[in-house]
């Protein structure tokens, strides 16, 4: 995007593939030396806990592509659809993602098209 | 991941290495390959509207199959993050491959086993087949745990890719509505994960202020707002746990 690279896209790539593997490398050499019960990984869940839901805030509430050409109504409603049929159909996952899903789709399509 | 309640097997046997991976095979197939196809359609979406190429997103899930990181990997590239943000974000959110990994391996040991195996398998863990193999791995025989283990992440790697695939195929060929919401399965899919995961309350907690923290730092700083509201929310998180025990 920023960079007309086709290399750009392949780094990126890459540094993912090497940010993410070498926690489970790490995994193995350590397995047996510490225990999954340490301190340490009670912070590492709840940083990366807090991570994910910054980043799921961001993209309904502030989206980088396609989804910011709805309103944040439109967003934040499907949103809470979703949130509150889960816990109504007792966390039935595909239930409450298909009811946020449908219900944006409905939002764009009633909005001409989405576009 | 919404599974059928299976009372605790005490002991679970299918007879050899070779059916113990077909065995694994079967398993995959049905809810949990389902369930991830369709979150991969949506990332295979996010993939084409971030203007990567086809053959980005199939590399991404054989390099660096966990979703949460490869969302976003996605969304920071599409976003124009510097290749450091996008590192350190992605090393975070998949740090919990540590732990996953630490817990599954051991279970895994078997007697004569080269090392690289681990090492190769270790690969392949993501919450899916890691939380089944953590369920059924203790019940077999020592020589059909990691047979059983690839048999069940065989299927759902090659669903993910399949699933990204079409995901990304439909983009140029259904209305603009339906890729707007193919976009937003994703958000969906772990804002629901994560608020139906309320066992350990300094998680919940930490998931509430990084969805507050994670919008608000990110109009200030968009490169490092979501280190910024790990670190700052997970650790006010973690904290909190310790001051008022029982909320760990």
């Amino acid at each position: 995007m920023q960079d007309p690279s086709p290399w750009w896209p392949v780094a990126v790539l890459a540094a993912g593939a090497g940010a993410t593997y070498v926690w489970r490398g790490l995994g193995v050499a350590l397995s047996g030396r510490l225990s999954p019960e340490d301190k340490l990984f009670d912070w590492v869940a709840c940083v990366a806990y807090a991570l994910l839901a910054g980043l799921i805030a961001r993209m309904i509430l502030l989206p980088s592509g396609p989804l910011a050409v709805l309103p944040l109504s439109d967003r934040a409603g499907a949103a809470i659809l979703a949130f509150v049929m889960f816990f109504l159909l007792k966390r039935n996952l595909l239930l409450g993602i298909a009811s946020g899903v449908l219900a944006l789709m409905i939002l764009a399509w009633a909005r001409g098209g989405g576009v | 991941m919404p599974q059928k309640k299976t009372p605790p097997i005490r002991t679970l046997d299918f007879g050899g290495p070779g059916p113990a991976f077909r065995a694994g095979l079967r398993l995959a197939f049905g809810v949990p390959a389902t369930v991830l196809g369709a979150s991969y359609v949506g990332f295979g979406a996010m993939v084409h509207q971030a203007g990567l190429e086809l053959w980005h997103g199939v590399a991404s899930v054989v390099t660096a199959w966990a979703l949460p990181g490869q969302i976003a990997l996605v969304d920071l590239y599409g976003d124009g993050a510097s290749l450091l943000a996008i590192a350190i974000a992605v090393a975070v959110t998949n740090a919990r491959l540590l732990p996953m990994a630490i817990t599954l391996v051991p279970l895994m040991r078997s007697p004569g086993t080269p090392r690289w195996r681990y090492y190769l398998a270790a690969h392949f863990i993501a919450v899916t087949g890691w939380a089944l193999a953590m369920r059924d791995c203790p019940a077999l025989p020592a020589a059909q745990r990691l047979p059983y283990f690839a048999g069940v992440v065989l299927v759902l790697w090659c669903v993910s890719m399949l699933g990204a695939s079409l995901g990304f195929f439909l983009v140029g060929g259904v209305p603009a509505y339906v890729t707007l919401g193919l976009v937003f399965l994703n958000p969906v899919y772990f804002m629901l994960v994560i608020a139906g995961d309320v066992r350990i309350p300094s998680r919940v907690i930490a998931a509430l202020l990084g969805a507050v923290a994670g919008p608000l730092l990110y109009l200030a700083t968009p490169d490092w707002s979501l280190l910024l509201t790990g670190l700052g929310a997970g650790s006010l998180a973690y904290a909190l746990g310790r001051a008022r025990p029982s909320w760990r």
